[in-house]
């Protein structure tokens, strides 16, 4: 609690014209993250959570543009500085890791001279300065005999050994924070695993922050203290990751619990969100969810409902007017039938 | 052939697993052995020109004109000068040769490099680039090429400058679409992410990643400048006489097409052979280094 925030982002704001007007990508985005945390930032295809990553590294796809909102290193705004300064500060601070290694790596540069580019280039060390950090990151990252392997290319390796060059390529510049956009779901479940506690080692070693964008909430609650909930381009719920799974006090975070498989509940039948996330061209009025909300209510569509603190629990916010009865939504096991798995073969 | 498969044989990826795999590739490679090894011979033809040929080939000796091949030890006949067919051909591929492969070297490096900054930059660069290729294009190459060199003056020079006004916009275009797919790429994006300055982006990233396909245009080129450069001499506008080329050998065969027909098609020959020698290595580097 004493240390200032490595990173703070305030109201965000992220547009993107397309011919039929403007697409508000990201509406009022805010964040901290601390040295040493890391945070979670779930949300399904289209909430705006890749998108807020890449308005942090200010390296938006064209012709999307930051329309408001500042970000703060170390409890500096560095939104009024000229793009150029803006842009060489935030890369110097912030490494991301992505979702598919094998096009985030360079198919035609053998995987050793990719690590090594940044100490080399930007860090101003000698050419074997760099080589030999490249192999120490390569150690670090858990690639059996790196000085083998610095001569491969990105596809004579397997997709986890890919993703820890990757990782390897992030440490490289010497960050504060580590981006990481679904690192993790082109892998399958076991080389998940040992990525992810890679990047968490990594983080605890190094002190390093990491935001970690994922539409999985396992993935998320596995590795990250805080979670944030995205829907439409804003958050919709933030908080520790027991409370807020525990005990979700939006909808949407609710309905995204029930639509996941609980191996310790009965079987039941998974729940699905109906419906489809709004049109972000065209402008608010009330609550964005509230169209596919089983809990809706009149005063849902009459106003957005801001960001208020869960009652008792001080660090859980959601935007919900109705935040306070949560605890009475109906849980798991209640009210949902469970199914036995034989019929659902016959259905 | 057998159906087992070990669980450690099929799924491995070690390097030098991979890199044995990569090498057989190469050694299956056919058409780029074949074609270097025909354009090798060619090379080493023109090269080794004045000690094969026994004669000069641009004194006349008008007492053995129109002589048949073996004739005299003229091995390929004489042409209505009475000058050696083969002498002309060993020494008219030095030229060809080589005004066709550094004729191809201008144009690949400003179209490359243009097409490069017009894909990764867009905006008005692009525009303006492309509008500029756009213009070139509206033109048919050759009535461009021969009103160039017309403007400039018969020569070699003036068909190097011609051809690289005319023949880099093949290139810009090739290069620019490679570079509109490959931005969009994520190591493009992970190398912008971290920091890298812009031409180091270009040239050591995107640049290896794009070239391919202009390399392959280029070996199709050499054979597009070669003929272009015949025919320029056929119309009197190359290399002048009576230095010996095979567009100006041809040119002058032709009038004795009917007594004499190989003194115009074994030049003609030795075009299509370079030709097929260079799409041969052309096909061979598709084959070595696409990964697709």
């Amino acid at each position: 609690m004493t240390s200032a925030p490595l990173l703070e982002v305030h109201d965000l704001e992220v547009e993107i014209p397309v011919p039929h007007g403007n697409l508000q990508a990201v509406r009022g985005v805010s964040l901290t993250l601390a040295a040493g945390e890391s945070i979670g930032v779930v949300g399904e295809s289209g909430s705006g959570k890749s998108i807020t990553l890449r308005a942090l590294l200010g390296l938006l796809p064209r012709p999307a543009k930051v329309v408001g909102g500042s970000i703060l290193l170390d409890g500096i705004d560095v939104t009024g500085l000229p793009e150029k300064k803006r842009r060489k500060v935030l890369t110097e601070a912030m490494s991301m890791v992505f979702q598919d290694s094998l096009t985030a790596l360079n198919p035609v540069m053998r995987i050793g001279d990719q690590i090594a580019e940044v100490p080399r280039r930007r860090l101003g060390m000698s050419r074997s300065a760099a080589a030999a950090r490249a192999i120490d990151l390569m150690n670090q990252v858990g690639i059996p005999e790196p000085e083998r392997r610095y001569r491969a290319y990105p596809h004579e390796l397997s997709g986890g050994m890919r993703q820890r060059v990757c990782i390897a390529i992030a440490l490289s510049a010497q960050p504060r924070i580590i981006l990481a956009d679904e690192p993790t779901t082109a892998l399958d479940v076991t080389i998940q695993a040992q990525v992810l506690d890679v990047i968490d080692n990594l983080r605890k070693e190094k002190q390093l922050g990491l935001i970690l964008v994922s539409h999985d909430l396992a993935v998320v609650s596995q590795t990250c203290s805080r979670v944030y909930v995205m829907y439409a381009g804003r958050v919709v719920e933030s908080g520790n990751v027991r409370d807020l799974l525990q005990l979700p006090r939006h909808p949407y975070t609710f309905a995204l619990l029930r639509s996941v498989p609980d191996p310790d509940q009965p079987v039941h039948r998974l729940l699905t969100i109906p419906g489809q996330p709004p049109d972000l061209t065209v402008v608010q009025q009330g609550c964005s969810f509230a169209p596919r909300c089983a809990f809706a209510e009149p005063q849902c569509l009459a106003a957005e409902p801001p960001l208020m603190t869960a009652p008792g629990q001080r660090d859980h916010l959601a935007a919900c007017v109705r935040l306070e009865t949560a605890p009475r939504w109906p849980s798991w096991s209640q009210e949902i039938p469970s199914v036995p798995a034989v019929e659902e073969v016959g259905s | 052939m057998t159906a087992i498969t070990f669980p450690g044989r099929s799924t491995d990826s070690s390097p030098e697993r991979a890199s044995t795999r990569a090498k057989k590739r190469r050694k299956r490679n056919v058409p780029l052995i074949a074609g270097l090894t025909l354009f090798a011979v060619i090379v080493l033809l023109a090269i080794l020109a004045p000690v094969l040929s026994s004669y000069d080939p641009t004194v006349p000796d008008l007492a053995h004109a129109h002589l048949a091949p073996g004739t005299d030890g003229h091995l390929l006949g004489t042409d209505y000068l009475g000058r050696d067919v083969l002498s002309r051909l060993l020494f008219g591929a030095r030229i060809d040769l080589r005004v066709g492969v550094t004729a191809v070297i201008s144009p690949f490096v400003i179209g490359t490099i243009l097409g490069l900054v017009a894909g990764w930059f867009g905006g008005w660069l692009d525009t303006l680039i492309m509008r500029i290729v756009d213009v070139v294009v509206a033109f048919p190459f050759y009535i461009l090429i021969i009103a160039l060199v017309f403007a400039l003056g018969a020569g070699t020079g003036s068909i190097y400058l011609a051809i690289t006004m005319v023949g880099w916009v093949a290139y810009c275009r090739i290069v620019r679409g490679e570079v509109l797919i490959a931005k969009e790429q994520e190591y493009a994006l992970a190398a912008r992410a971290s920091g890298l300055p812009t031409w180091r982006i270009l040239f050591r990233h995107l640049l290896p990643n794009v070239v391919l396909q202009a390399i392959v245009y280029s070996m199709s080129d050499i054979v597009l400048t070669i003929l272009a450069l015949v025919t320029l001499s056929y119309l009197g506008l190359g290399v002048p006489p009576p230095t010996p080329d095979w567009g100006s050998m041809i040119s002058d065969g032709q009038q004795y097409l009917l007594s004499q027909w190989y003194v115009a098609t074994i030049p003609g020959l030795a075009v299509v052979i370079t030709g097929f020698s260079l799409a041969l290595i052309a096909d061979g580097l598709v084959e070595r280094f696409d990964q697709k």
